[in-house]
């Protein structure tokens, strides 16, 4: 076929994709420079950068997000599948578009809105505490603003609606003859679902486990406010290295670093549900 | 074991709703505290919220970054998702996945490179740099978007078209673009919104002079403790409640979304 437009059509696409590739550029080159306190201009090439992240201070951040992260993944994913299955077998129309766009609706309030909510939730005078307090099952409040548990919780929810979606994609092309076919079979409800529609659906729960985790790594306002300081996430040091010491080169090592990260945590995941895959006869 | 499931799934869709919820008793809180439950009941923490002149100008930025930004991705997106879907040719493999690539970056990696870039080009934290980090951002989902759409538009149509003797342009105007428009507007919508939300990247990349809600209501939270954020997240949800219901309505929230194929 002849290709008119071609040139004119993915132009204005190439330009945005090429200024993407020169701000990422621009991270991986500053983080190779030396930083000068004092001075918004980085100086020339050191590896410091990367030495300094070994500190435990640093290290211990990166470690502590890697596992919020995973663990957060995993109680979304846990709390996302018997949505995305309600959301794509549901049959009455209505009931399906109250549960998608319950669903969903957080993504669209954004981190700040859901974070905020999040703290009236959990404070101490807040809406658990203070229901707790009023029905009497407790005398005084319960911490949870500040704590890890809390900004796991908050993490769930935040990740929730991408892991809801990923997952009722894959669901929603699963071929119901086969679930049929098992029924008519003899397999009872729960079966079916055991051997059919679980695994039929892995590729949804790793899409699902992969976004889950880099969605919450990306996570910044939940973390910085609901861990007030005592939950730190790589995003947060960033912010506070480049905004409040003007250290943007080590912010953009941390930065390349947590990208590194994210990529072999995300290759280590397709690797490690691949067997997985294989059992469950996919 | 049909009746423990549903109720698995409300409790669930209960922890989806209860934080907006908790958030919107919140704003009619009398006194000056977030406290559970609320004493009195008062509407002048909306007044305050939308007199509170960072909210107001933030709403403008954001209104401003947001039709602009999704206008230009929609544009982009889709003249580069028809291109890779119609065209072969060199370097679309990469071309797509530099496109794809900013949903699997961190936003903060993004919001710190578009910085330094900007500060490297003299244009530290204008507007341009704002509105293209959020194209960066929403192009994704437009193209993902886009390109069901098209999947969806019979190829034989504009066949015929071009077999009667119409020239490509004219095909593309008068049959796939109107073809395509639900997906444009759901695209448009999608990226509009999603812009709108936009915090991270929107943090490192604004400044006091171009802050947007979101940057705006964050500073907000960390500043004061009375309930005008509260009154001002509770007008948040209402509008995006209405707008995903209208949207849900008129063009397919599940279709947008990629949750449906059609065949259930």
């Amino acid at each position: 076929m002849r290709r008119p437009f071609l040139f004119w059509f993915i132009s204005p696409a190439a330009l945005v994709a090429a200024g993407f590739l020169l701000a990422m550029a621009a991270v991986l080159q500053y983080a190779f420079l030396a930083f000068i306190p004092g001075e918004l201009q980085p100086g020339g090439f050191t590896l410091q950068n990367f030495r300094e992240m070994m500190k435990p201070l640093y290290a211990g951040v990166f470690f502590d997000t890697v596992k919020l992260c995973f663990l957060t993944a995993v109680l979304a994913l846990l709390a996302g599948y018997p949505l995305a299955l309600a959301l794509v077998r549901a049959r009455n129309p209505y009931v399906k578009s109250a549960i998608l766009i319950i669903s969903v609706t957080p993504l669209f309030l954004g981190e700040v809105i859901r974070t905020y909510a999040w703290i009236i939730v959990l404070g101490n005078r807040g809406f658990v505490n203070g229901s707790l307090m009023a029905l009497g099952l407790i005398d005084a409040p319960i911490p949870l603003l500040f704590t890890r548990l809390g900004v796991v919780v908050a993490l769930v929810h935040v990740t929730l609606p991408v892991v809801v979606i990923m997952l009722a994609a894959a669901i929603a092309h699963i071929d119901r003859d086969l679930e049929r076919a098992a029924a008519a079979l003899g397999a009872r409800p729960l079966r079916v679902f055991w051997t059919v529609t679980l695994p039929l659906s892995m590729p949804g729960i790793i899409a699902g486990l992969t976004t889950g985790f880099a969605w919450t790594f990306s996570a910044f306002a939940t973390p910085q406010l609901i861990g007030g300081g005592r939950v730190n996430m790589v995003s947060n040091l960033v912010y506070s290295l480049g905004f409040a010491s003007f250290n943007f080169p080590f912010a953009a090592a941390l930065s390349v670093a947590g990208l590194v990260l994210t990529a072999v945590a995300l290759a280590g995941f397709r690797l490690l549900l691949r067997p997985l895959h294989k059992v469950g006869l996919t | 074991m049909i009746l423990a499931f549903r109720l698995l799934v409300l409790l669930l869709l209960a922890f989806v709703l209860m934080p907006a919820l908790v958030a919107i008793i919140a704003a009619f809180e009398a006194r000056a505290i977030i406290a559970f439950p609320p004493q009195g009941f008062s509407w002048r923490w909306f007044e305050r919220a939308l007199n509170y002149e960072d909210f107001r100008t933030g709403f403008a930025h954001s209104v401003f970054v947001a039709a602009i930004a999704s206008t230009l991705s929609v544009i982009i997106g889709s003249m580069a998702a028809y291109a890779m879907d119609r065209y072969q040719f060199r370097g679309k493999a990469t071309l797509e996945a530099l496109l794809l690539a900013p949903l699997a970056i961190p936003h903060f990696t993004i919001g710190l490179g578009a910085l330094i870039l900007a500060a490297q080009l003299g244009q530290s934290r204008g507007w341009p740099v704002v509105i293209l980090a959020h194209v960066v951002l929403v192009l994704p989902f437009v193209l993902r978007s886009l390109y069901v759409s098209l999947k969806n538009i019979d190829p034989r149509l504009e066949q015929a078209a071009l077999s009667l003797g119409a020239r490509p342009g004219r095909v593309i105007w008068t049959v796939t673009l109107p073809a395509l428009a639900p997906g444009l507007a759901g695209g448009w919508l999608f990226a509009a919104i999603l812009s709108f939300n936009e915090f991270t990247a929107s943090l490192f990349v604004t400044s006091q002079r171009t802050q947007t809600l979101p940057v705006a209501m964050y500073n907000y939270v960390r500043e004061y403790a009375d309930p005008s954020m509260a009154a001002i997240s509770a007008l948040y949800i209402l509008l995006t409640t209405i707008v995903l219901v209208i949207a849900n309505r008129f063009l397919g929230l599940g279709r947008i979304l990629g949750t449906e194929d059609g065949r259930n």
